[in-house]
């Protein structure tokens, strides 16, 4: 194999390590705590709501506390020190009839907001990697 | 056969169109280009959803589980003897089954492989059995496909020269000594992981096969006739929401060196070997993809300096590139 590529491979490799390997430190922590969080989802909500393919699922909803419920989620998610006293996922999306592009569209209005909120886009994976399964029970 | 082959030319439009016209009832009408960016895969060279050298679990188009997708894909690669071209369609229905067309074109750019063309259509379907590479991310269990490829109507050309006398057309059991079968039906399963914690997509691919070159050689040979399992990997680093890169790598077998009777016990035909290659691919959007790599499909048709007169041991490596166009 050429050098170029040999060097390439080692660059993707060492990049790819740094990020399979984990650090000491929570994920709840690199993302820079609960009010990294609290932008991020404030940001995430805004985007819900100018997002037309779903913004109708949270017409009747009551932001403040919709925005809490998120921040203790995604706190607890990642490692953080919080406790979600809500309802399961489970019960909050029973017979709404949220469908599997809702579920993408609420992920893009996710990544939307981390990015622009400057988390890394490994960091976005690793967070959306702990949301996804929630896919199963969301999606009825 | 004319009825036959007609059926077959016009079975997958009319498929789609049934497809469409269904799902137009459907509350969600029409396609709901609900899946997330690049999580359909790219469309690989036999025309299947997947990456560039072996199809994937993935089902392809961009429609989620209630819904559809289609693309289209034109494909160029540019080796030392050979230009190939593969241009086609494919659709994907609720995340569950995908159909396949693709034409492919070989052909050969230097010395006596200059009067050479090869022409082959494949037809693919793949059907997803479980899992969920996106969703399942809570377990260790991969998304799981299996689906064939039948390669059909490979017609080779070979041009007056000055070393071919007069110009021959036929297929490949006409043309290409020690080939079996004119055309042949490929087997496979894949399993496809995503590690979104890693950003790393793995696949691996097991294809039952008796292709000889991907089919534009026929398939099989005296003595080699069994379906052999070759294994495919893929390896993909998502390096950001419109980037990845990886290596992948494609075992084939080698019909056409080693066969039953010879006199010598192998021929100098063709000597086979594995391809593989290193790709970039880029999804500006979420109806389009390009797809750039390095391939190496390693010898193609090396005639020797007997057979016609001028040696083309040549290692065939060199660029690959795709588009794909869709929803």
């Amino acid at each position: 194999m050429k050098k170029f590529t040999k060097l390439a491979l080692v660059i993707l490799l060492s990049h790819i390590a740094t990020n399979v390997w984990a650090t000491n430190t929570t994920l709840y922590e690199q993302l820079g705590g609960k009010d990294a969080i609290k932008v991020v989802v404030d940001d995430f909500v805004q985007n819900v709501a100018a997002d037309k393919r779903i913004n109708y699922f949270f017409k009747n909803s009551d932001i403040a506390h919709l925005k809490q419920m998120l921040v203790d989620q995604m706190c607890m998610a990642t490692g953080g020190p919080c406790e979600y006293k809500g309802r399961s996922m489970d019960q909050v999306h029973k017979d709404m009839g949220v469908k599997e592009l809702h579920f993408n569209a609420l992920a893009e209005d996710l990544y939307k907001a981390l990015d622009d909120n400057g988390v890394p886009y490994h960091m976005q994976n690793k967070v959306m990697a702990i949301l996804a399964p929630l896919k199963k029970v969301v999606v009825q | 056969m004319k009825q036959h082959t007609l059926i077959k030319r016009l079975g997958l439009p009319l498929l789609l169109c049934t497809a469409a016209i269904t799902f137009q009832n459907n509350a969600y009408a029409g396609p709901d280009q609900g899946k997330l960016l690049a999580t359909h895969g790219v469309t690989q060279f036999d025309g299947a959803g997947g990456g560039g050298l072996s199809p994937w679990a993935l089902i392809t188009g961009g429609g989620t589980s209630d819904s559809w997708g289609a693309n289209t894909h034109l494909t160029l690669i540019n080796l030392p003897s050979y230009r190939v071209e593969s241009y086609g369609v494919s659709a994907g229905f609720f995340d569950r089954l995908e159909l396949s067309y693709t034409h492919q074109k070989l052909r050969g750019t230097s010395g006596p492989l200059e009067a050479l063309k090869i022409d082959q259509d494949v037809f693919g379907a793949k059907v997803r059995l479980f899992g969920h590479a996106v969703y399942d991310q809570d377990t260790w269990i991969p998304q799981v496909s299996a689906g064939f490829l039948h390669h059909r109507n490979i017609k080779i050309d070979a041009d007056h020269t000055s070393i071919l006398p007069q110009s021959l057309t036929g297929k490949p059991t006409d043309l290409v000594p020690f080939a079996s079968h004119d055309s042949g039906t490929e087997y496979y399963l894949a399993a496809t992981k995503l590690f979104m914690r890693q950003s790393l997509l793995v696949n691996a691919t097991l294809r039952m096969t008796k292709a000889n070159q991907f089919g534009f050689l026929g398939f099989g040979s005296p003595g080699n006739d069994s379906y052999e399992p070759m294994l495919e990997t893929s390896v993909a680093y998502l390096l950001n929401h419109n980037l990845a890169v990886g290596a992948e790598y494609r075992m084939k077998p080698n019909n056409l060196e080693k066969i039953k009777g010879h006199p010598l016990g192998v021929s100098s035909v063709d000597a086979e070997e594995d391809a593989w290659d290193i790709f970039v691919a880029w999804f500006p959007s979420k109806n389009v993809s390009l797809t750039a790599a390095y391939l190496d499909l390693g010898e193609i048709l090396n005639p020797g300096q007997t057979a016609l007169g001028e040696s083309n041991s040549k290692n065939q490596a060199g660029a690959y590139l795709s588009l794909q166009v869709g929803f």
